[in-house]
């Protein structure tokens, strides 16, 4: 209080130094922090002008190089704007997203609904902690044990199927089966973590709802649909509304090493990550990468920010900003 | 006895009925078996004799058990314990380094006091709306701060994270009184003393969750190493698996193309070891992730919730 009368008091710049002062301790708690930010977010921000470039390592550092490399306007954009690929990673991305965001959405509700019923407390335990477990891998294990069940020689599938008397499928040279895969993957991957918020939301509903729903004789379906559903469907949309924001990103581990990178399998699988890694490490073409990557930004951030005003227009409280 | 009978009755009545409650105890049952079988069926891959996987592939009960491919782990050039010791020094230094920043960070623009609270909440809430893309990240990794093979190039990307901001400020918000630090003010304490002393005792809760959080990602990368790194020194075990995995792609490739050229130098494993490598990566989460699992659980419910 002192310390704000006498900065009022004082002139202009003494004021700003005892202001700066009185800051002091926060500025060094932001610190860390800031400089974290200038490093990995607002240069590298920067740095997406070499989209506009033909970039060019030159002697007098990375900064210097990034504006003084020859400019080449959109020429990047339209290179891969008229490439193939671009329809290919296009159609991938958004429909695998658009896929997981349904099957998410769904199987996310009916297992917390489910598990919100359960009667035995304990085996419910056991089976959300199991459920949990993939979610806390990475793909580059569970690519291994996708690759136990799927291997074209040795995988268990291929042995029952040829013991079954069929023949064996070499999985990873076989496109048409790896949308099913993946999308199977992912959601059973994820389940386990996107129920716990509806769990959650279905077990905190107040039990007298129930108890009203049953002197009306509604039957266990007809509460859920009555009682459960219209608690847990303001949460579930703005949970949909928020992942719609991510339509154009993509889980790189689940479209590269899940499938073994394999080559053959790249029209099932290359999204707009993988397309971006494969253009910067096969080809290193860093300008016509980063022009992929921006757009995919861009398109990200209209997603997010158009998200973000449809829910602070329905739950202005659930709004992100 | 009537009286504990009908609280019983009065629980269960707004559950499933018996039948039904069976119904979903065998469907969640099967599927929770899903998600664990497949790393039962690795470890007992781990343990199965070489020559039983040449000759009948991958099985549930092998015929012959053995513990070779764990003794033989130290044999890859000690590649693995390398690994091991990379990965354990990047998850413990990264997590350090992440919730002090984290939690300094979000304590400054929780206090009403500080008076540039707005100006650095919205300049760590802009990094959320736009994604500067890998291409950029990985010239200034490089090229700027030159940590291409180095150890500081797993750990520093990763050693702030702006949701784990909210989380935490919201955190201090809800759970540390403004009256407590208003009156060890009084008695003459210095800000930073509020906060080492009053401050992060209370909010312990929430630093072990956003380390956990922060410590799983640590742990599970391999896409950092991938990018920046390619000396096998720092490779941690993450990106030894994928490493393993794509010299066996290239290699089947190769056979297929009909060209046996084994690209010389490369150590591929034998199926035992590289499934035991995979236990050793999956086995501290495993082993860990039920004990804290009330702390991922409120991270992620805390999540949801506006910052």
């Amino acid at each position: 209080m002192q310390t704000k009368q006498s900065a009022v008091v004082g002139g202009n710049n003494k004021g700003f130094i005892a202001k700066m002062k009185k800051n002091s301790t926060f500025f060094l708690l932001v610190a860390p922090g800031t400089i974290f930010l200038i490093i990995f977010f607002y240069i590298p921000v920067l740095a997406n002008v070499v989209a506009f470039q033909n970039f060019q390592y030159s002697d007098g550092g990375f900064l210097y190089s990034l504006f003084h490399s020859p400019w080449v306007g959109f020429q990047n954009f339209i290179f891969f704007f008229k490439s193939a690929d671009f329809w290919l990673v296009l159609r991938n991305t958004v429909g695998y997203n658009l896929t997981f965001l349904l099957l998410n959405f769904f199987f996310a509700i009916f297992f917390g609904i489910v598990m919100s019923q359960m009667r035995n407390m304990r085996l419910l335990r056991v089976y959300q902690t199991s459920m949990l477990f993939p979610y806390f891998l990475s793909w580059a294990i569970l690519a291994y044990f996708l690759y136990a069940f799927l291997s074209a020689d040795k995988g268990i599938i291929n042995h029952i199927i040829t013991g079954a008397g069929g023949t064996a499928i070499d999985f990873y040279n076989t496109p048409y089966v790896w949308p099913f895969l993946i999308v199977f993957m992912g959601v059973w991957k994820g389940i386990g973590y996107n129920s716990i918020l509806y769990f959650a939301t279905a077990s905190g509903i107040d039990p007298s709802y129930y108890d009203a729903a049953m002197m009306d004789g509604a039957n266990k379906w007809q509460q859920i649909k009555n009682v459960t559903l219209p608690h847990i469907l303001p949460i579930a949309t703005l949970m949909l509304i928020i992942n719609i924001g991510g339509i154009f990103r993509s889980d790189f581990g689940l479209f590269y090493l899940l499938p073994r990178a394999s080559g053959t399998l790249i029209n099932v699988t290359q999204t707009f990550d993988t397309y971006v890694y494969r253009a910067l490490t096969t080809t290193s073409d860093i300008g016509m990468s980063t022009a992929t990557g921006l757009i995919q930004s861009v398109v990200g951030s209209v997603m997010i920010l158009g998200s973000n005003a449809i829910v602070r227009k329905l739950q202005p409280d659930s709004a992100l900003f | 006895m009537a009286k504990k009978k009908k609280v019983v009755s009065a629980v269960d009545i707004r559950k499933f009925s018996a039948g039904t409650n069976l119904f979903f105890n065998i469907f969640l049952g099967i599927f929770a078996f899903t998600c664990v079988v497949p790393f039962v069926f690795i470890i007992i891959l781990s343990l199965t004799k070489e020559s039983d996987i040449t000759l009948y592939g991958y099985q549930f009960w092998p015929k012959h058990w053995t513990l070779a491919s764990y003794t033989y782990l130290t044999g890859m050039g000690g590649q693995v314990g390398k690994s091991f010791l990379i990965s354990v020094i990047v998850t413990v230094v990264g997590t350090i380094m992440s919730s002090t920043f984290t939690s300094t960070y979000a304590y400054a623009i929780s206090r009403r006091d500080f008076d540039y609270k707005k100006f650095f909440t919205v300049f760590a809430l802009i990094s959320m709306l736009f994604t500067p893309g890998m291409v950029p990240n990985y010239l200034v990794v490089t090229q700027m701060l030159h940590l291409k093979d180095s150890i500081w190039a797993l750990i520093l990307p990763a050693s702030f994270g702006v949701f784990n901001v909210l989380i935490m400020r919201t955190f201090f918000l809800t759970n540390i009184p403004e009256s407590i630090i208003e009156s060890a003010r009084i008695d003459g304490a210095s800000e930073l003393k509020i906060f080492r002393s009053i401050v992060v005792p209370l909010a312990v809760p929430g630093i072990a969750t956003i380390s956990l959080f922060s410590a799983l990602g640590y742990w599970n990368d391999w896409f950092n190493a991938m990018l920046y790194t390619d000396s096998p020194d720092v490779t941690p075990l993450q990106y030894l698996l994928v490493k393993i995995q794509n010299n066996i792609t290239m290699l089947t490739q190769q056979a297929a193309q009909g060209g046996s050229t084994m690209a010389a130098g490369t150590e591929i494993p034998s199926e035992g070891m590289r499934f035991a490598v995979v236990v050793v990566a999956t086995l501290p989460i495993a082993l860990t992730y039920p004990f804290f699992q009330k702390y991922f659980v409120k991270g992620m419910t805390v999540g949801g919730v506006k910052g």
